[in-house]
């Protein structure tokens, strides 16, 4: 096959480029230039979008032996991901920019681009596991339970999965630290990335002040009672309980947490810990990785958080809306996230979250 | 070079295969010991050859040795002549900070035009260019009218990088003349492509390298008059006229002294055999891809030719061709990799988008028929799957 070889200049990537490679397909890597003005130099563990960065993804590219270019996919980027994480802030929503990244850029416009070259797939450095199967490629997660990417491309379809590539579904982290460092990669060591690789401060907070404003509005209770003050209501997020800053006390004197953000209102709505209890989710714009599912209602599990719990839950398919009811209740969930569905090991799907209760 | 049957190197502009004379002459060089500043024997010798290849590059450029300044790359130069000018301007009784020059220089001219303007106050009045990227003559005359006084120095590339297009930089020059101003020319694109003799060019500094002409990397040279007062860049021995200070790479020297006489010697039978491979790539394009274009004019370096292919995306191109063997620019090597639309090109009247689609092949004098005929057959494919790409 004719594969290219995603690098963002982490141990990861570099290591699927590496594992692509020596099985014999004809390779090109190719590191993603995200930001129209990239930083020279990493500041801490953050971030992955920097000159250093795509220097280290040609140096691995060297050592491989494959070609290693740099794309352009700046606009894309801001266009697809980071605009849609400031409008989805600013609507009172919390959204995973990781997932829209896998959906718009990396297996939309980079999979489109290597397509419309010639090649075959796209390789990545995720953890996760495409399978074979009668009815096409399926998605299952990884074997190493801790770094599991399947939540974040569990928005992938079937058409997208069919031109991907995981090589390191099958191994723990640890490995490929080690697999790095025999390989003889300068980058074996490098730290992961954590947070959003666009705000390198890792202060999304301040961030999202800096382009949404800081308009200073109410915290209150369900009952509409001010028991405080925010500056900027986009960024509370639903079960946040630090941070809040309340100047009056609950009258059990327990804590209260964030149940809702109303940007319209400019309000943040605070309550107790059992007000954030829900079994019912659901949200649109679903995504099916593999066959699409019956109509009706399955039994399966729910997950909606990168790494959180997979919950067991009644799930229900009209056609538009993907629901779950959950069999035990969650406490804080944010509309935006996403809804992933999974049987046993395998990702059959997704939808961004649109309500809960 | 070796160049296998499927490859085909058309990227002589960004540097050429090294002359196998001037190779000997650097291997020889390299293996004796001396520092051409030393007293003692080694020294002496290695001051010769210095010396000797000093006279021989003043003799292929038409200038006097005491004009020629190495330095160790065209950028040094471009940087010596531009900060120098400007630095001894502001010596002077009036201080004079106006500079002119154009939007289509190399970066080695741009950025340190850039700086100045942003940590000298520098004011920039930059020339008018075609659409082929050729400077306006009358742009420079009505600069030269309004701000002339406080013009420190003016400096116009002799030919374009990118595009190839040939600038009219004798006619600069009697502009700034008339008025008193020195004036440079980056002449690192033209030497050994087409004539040129410093003296008659009427010019104050003109910049040439080693690696463009069949020389060794890590060489160039300023050409500079005895009566422009330039103020160094790098300061220690002094052992360029006090200009340029630094340990003279005798080896790198030599060698660039018979890259200069050997690509002067030929400069006739290389540039009609190179026209003739660039028609034949030409003529191959246009009649093998549909909407493409030609750039730079009728009047470019014998081996330069800049294509856009509209709706194809130029990294595309790039990567497409280079799989096939093929290896081309999309602009000037030092702004690849994060790839912006070309500034040249943006300064000639194109959308950033259209100048994205545009490739750049430059032949040199171990370019082959057989290469150019290679680029040709695999054009067609390439630019269908780079226009592809490139549909949104």
């Amino acid at each position: 096959m004719k594969i290219i070889a995603a690098m963002s200049g982490g141990v990861d990537s570099a290591v699927a480029a590496a594992r692509v490679a020596d099985a014999g397909h004809e390779v090109i890597g190719v590191h993603l230039a995200l930001s129209s003005n990239p930083q020279k130099y990493r500041s801490g563990a953050r971030g992955c979008c920097t000159i250093e960065d795509s220097h280290d993804a040609r140096r691995a590219a060297d050592i491989i032996g494959i070609p290693f270019y740099i794309w352009d996919m700046a606009e894309e980027f801001h266009d697809g991901v980071v605009q849609n994480f400031l409008s989805e802030y600013a609507g009172g929503k919390t959204p995973n920019p990781c997932l829209r990244c896998n959906e718009k850029i990396k297996f939309e416009a980079v999979l489109k681009r290597a397509r419309a070259m010639g090649y075959d797939a796209v390789a990545t450095g995720h953890y996760a596991k495409k399978i074979e199967s009668s009815s096409g490629p399926l998605l299952y997660r990884a074997d190493d339970p801790a770094k599991d990417q399947s939540y974040v491309l569990a928005v992938l379809t079937q058409d997208q999965l069919a031109g991907a590539i995981f090589p390191l579904g099958d191994t723990v982290k640890t490995d490929v630290r080690k697999e790095a460092q025999e390989r003889g990669f300068s980058l074996a060591q490098k730290p992961d990335s954590h947070d959003i690789c666009f705000v390198p401060s890792g202060d999304n907070a301040g961030w999202l002040r800096d382009r949404l404003g800081s308009e200073v509005g109410d915290i209150v209770d369900e009952d509409g009672a001010v028991l405080g003050s925010h500056k900027g209501a986009y960024t509370y997020t639903v079960g946040q309980r630090r941070g809040l800053g309340l100047t009056v006390p609950a009258d059990d004197g327990r804590a209260r947490y964030v149940l809702r953000v109303e940007p319209i209102n400019n309000r943040v709505v605070v309550g107790s810990r059992e007000e954030l209890a829900i079994t019912e989710i659901s949200g649109g714009d679903v995504k099916w990785c593999g066959p699409v599912a019956e109509l009706g209602e399955h039994r399966g599990l729910a997950q909606v958080r990168a790494h959180g719990a997979a919950l067991p839950c009644t799930y229900r398919w009209d056609g538009d809306q993907l629901s779950a009811t959950l069999d035990q209740p969650l406490f804080g969930l944010a509309p935006g996230q996403a809804l992933v569905i999974y049987e046993d090991q395998r990702a059959i799907g997704s939808a961004t979250i649109e309500r809960t209760g | 070079m070796s160049v296998s049957e499927k490859a085909a190197y058309l990227d002589n502009a960004a540097t050429t295969a090294i002359l196998p004379e001037a190779l000997e002459v650097l291997y020889q060089e390299a293996a004796t010991v001396g520092n051409a500043s030393s007293l003692h024997g080694a020294g002496r010798r290695a001051r010769k050859i210095v010396e000797e290849s000093r006279e021989r590059i003043a003799a292929a450029v038409g200038a006097k040795p005491q004009e020629v300044i190495f330095t160790a790359s065209g950028t040094e130069a471009n940087n010596l002549a531009v900060k120098g000018m400007f630095w001894q301007a502001q010596n002077d009784g009036e201080a004079k900070t106006g500079i002119s020059s154009s939007p289509v220089e190399h970066h080695a001219i741009l950025d340190p035009l850039e700086w100045l303007e942003r940590e000298s106050g520098a004011q920039l009045h930059l020339a008018q260019v075609d659409v082929n990227g050729v400077i306006n003559p009358e742009s420079i005359t009505e600069i030269m009218s309004e701000h002339g006084a406080t013009i420190s120095f003016a400096t116009f590339m002799h030919s374009n990088n990118e595009v190839g297009a040939l600038q009219p930089v004798a006619e600069l020059a009697d502009i700034a003349r008339e008025h008193q101003i020195p004036i440079h020319t980056d002449a690192v694109q033209s030497f050994g492509k087409v004539p040129l003799h410093f003296a008659d060019l009427g010019v104050d500094a003109m910049t040439i390298s080693g690696h463009k002409i069949g020389g060794p990397l890590g060489v160039a040279a300023l050409i500079a008059k005895k009566t422009l007062e330039l103020t160094p860049l790098l300061h220690g021995g002094g052992q360029e006229r006090e200009v340029r200070s630094g340990t003279l790479h005798t080896p790198a020297i030599a060698a660039f002294a018979t890259a200069a006489e050997i690509s002067q010697a030929k400069l006739n039978s290389n540039s009609e055999r190179i026209r003739s491979l660039r028609a034949r790539l030409i003529a191959g394009i246009t009649q093998t891809v549909s909407d493409v274009r030609l750039n730079g004019g009728a009047n470019t370096l014998p081996g330069i030719a800049h294509f856009t292919f509209d709706g194809a995306e130029g990294d595309a191109l790039l990567l497409l061709l280079d799989a096939q063997g093929v290896q081309c620019s999309t602009g000037s090597a030092c702004s690849a990799g994060i790839a912006q639309p070309s500034h040249v090109l943006i300064a000639m009247g194109m959308a950033p988008k259209i100048a994205r689609s545009s490739i750049r092949f430059s032949i040199g004098p171990s370019t082959t028929e057989a290469e150019i005929d290679r680029a040709i057959s695999v054009i067609g494919e390439v630019v269908v799957r780079a226009r592809a790409a490139g549909a949104k």
